[in-house]
């Protein structure tokens, strides 16, 4: 079982570095395909089979899709790809990296934004009556507002959508 | 109770994906035997009796055809297009019950490749992945026709699969299971979803002919348009395999129609009850039960092929977009409420 976390964990990591050295766009989210499959399959050796099938179902075979279906669409060049937009000083990547990684590191190890630590031991999901519904609980209760705010997140999206495709009309 | 050893999984792995695999080169046929007699013709009959042996002539020729990669395609993604679409295809048949559980001393032996408790979401999930094999293709072999062909295939998948995944949802919620071993227990004794949920039923069959890319939703191939769509540029096996992909995932939906809303291997109860079957007998009698279902699915994805003109693309569109979404939310909410109310 180990082993299979390691292979997977690598490929996701490597695909991952592929992602961002590729100069062929669709190249790229092909790789970007691949890291997200990789993570379904930890997902799964995590035990967490409804998330693992989720993004799978929704991250590569949607989400992914219509990135390369844009790509596609616009049938981008390669060699016309690398246009020179903005040179920020490196040290300012570097200072937004740290911070990235500094307040990643702050939520996964205080869990002071939800006040609740959102896991549960296999026991307890097979007490509640399985992955999903633990899970549905979870998210209906503790993390409702979460969750709809995230809903809100998403519908902002739509309506950007939907007002930058009607301009051109 | 414990499961069958090893050896014993890895047989049934192997019988499953046989007959699974066969069935591509049987309905290619089908196809052409079925389509003559609609065309009032004979269709292949020299081959073999009944010119069964057609698509094994149809295969050695493609396999001996010249291995050819067109100018300034990008070669690894061309080789690797068909490769994903056959993957997908024989991947998404794993979870499809075949029979209800055997027992053999004492261990238990499901009859399909993997029982998991997310059955439905897996075939969803991989189904979904079938589309990067058309598009990969159509990309990759620096034609204009296969690209407008991969692009229709991107954005005509992407709608349906809306549409299939909320028929689902109603069905799931209705059964209130996503295991499909358990879908198929709760329909026993002609409880068949079908007639729970046949608003479902109507939308899973129209998405699934969309998904499966045929005629009347044929736009990623479109010969009169676009040559031969996605796969202009492909010859030989590398065309085969596509080939095979295309009629696998017909059997994959019409298994997934019959697990759904008709009873899955229930139908031939009467028959084991006469000859007072043992357990594997009764196994045979389900898994039959089950494979004439199939069939006559097949059947129906043939003759509505043989029937029906070509949609627009503006009119596939449209109809995923504007109708059919629209009726797949609101079953959803009907069917969520008569749950909440208590009504079913």
């Amino acid at each position: 079982m180990n082993w299979f976390v390691y292979g997977f964990a690598a490929l996701s990591i490597a695909s991952a570095l592929m992602v961002v050295t590729r100069k062929n766009p669709i190249i790229s989210a092909l790789y970007l395909s691949l890291t997200l499959f990789c993570l379904a399959a930890l997902f799964i050796l995590l035990e967490a089979y409804f998330i693992a099938a989720v993004q799978v179902l929704v991250y590569a075979g949607a989400v992914m899709v219509l990135f390369i279906f844009v790509i596609m669409l616009l049938n981008l060049d390669p060699e016309k790809m690398i246009v020179e937009y903005f040179h920020p000083p490196q040290i300012l990547a570097v200072i937004s990296t740290l911070l990235l990684f500094g307040f990643l590191t702050f939520i996964f190890m205080t869990n002071k934004i939800t006040g609740d630590k959102g896991f549960d031991l296999p026991a307890h999901i097979d007490q509640g009556g399985g992955h999903l519904k633990v899970m549905s609980l979870k998210l209906f209760t503790t993390f409702l507002l979460a969750f709809e705010v995230t809903s809100l997140l998403l519908l902002v999206a739509i309506v950007g959508a939907v007002v930058l495709a009607k301009r051109k009309v | 109770m414990e499961s069958i050893p090893l050896s014993w999984q890895l047989i049934k792995i192997g019988v499953i994906l046989f007959l699974f695999i066969n069935m591509a080169p049987f309905l290619v046929w089908w196809e052409r035997r079925a389509c003559a007699f609609i065309q009032d013709r004979l269709g292949p009959n020299r081959v073999g009796p009944l010119g069964l042996l057609q698509p094994v002539a149809d295969g050695i020729k493609l396999i001996f055809k010249e291995e050819f990669f067109p100018a300034r395609a990008n070669k690894a993604l061309y080789f690797l297009a068909p490769c994903l679409s056959l993957f997908v295809s024989l991947f998404v048949f794993a979870v499809i019950p075949l029979a209800a559980p055997i027992e053999i001393d004492g261990k238990i032996l499901y009859p399909q490749i993997a029982n998991l408790n997310i059955g439905m979401l897996y075939v969803l999930a991989i189904s979904s992945l079938g589309v990067y094999g058309i598009m990969v293709g159509g990309w990759s072999s620096n034609n204009k026709y296969s690209l407008l062909g991969g692009l229709r295939a991107s954005s005509q998948m992407i709608s349906y699969e809306l549409t299939m995944g909320m028929a689902v949802a109603s069905v799931v919620l209705f059964f209130g299971t996503f295991d499909l071993q358990k879908i198929v227990e709760t329909q026993s004794g002609m409880a068949w979803g079908v007639l729970f949920q046949p608003v479902s039923f109507f939308l899973f069959l129209v998405a699934a002919l969309a998904e499966s890319n045929r005629v009347p939703f044929d736009l990623p191939e479109g010969e009169t348009e676009l040559v031969a769509g996605y796969h202009t540029e492909y010859g030989g096996m590398k065309f085969g395999s596509f080939f095979f992909a295309e009629y696998l995932n017909i059997v994959t939906l019409s298994a997934m129609m019959v697990t759904l809303f008709f009873g899955g291997y229930f139908g031939l109860g009467w028959l084991s009850k006469i000859v007072d079957a043992g357990p594997i007998l009764n196994a045979i009698f389900q898994f039959s039960a089950f494979s004439i279902k199939v069939l006559s699915f097949l059947f129906f994805f043939i003759w509505v092929r043989w029937t029906f003109p070509r949609f627009r693309y503006d009119q596939v569109m449209r109809l995923g977009w504007k109708v059919l979404l629209p009726i797949a939310i609101g079953n959803i909410l009907v069917t969520a409420f008569l749950i909440y109310w208590g009504v079913i």
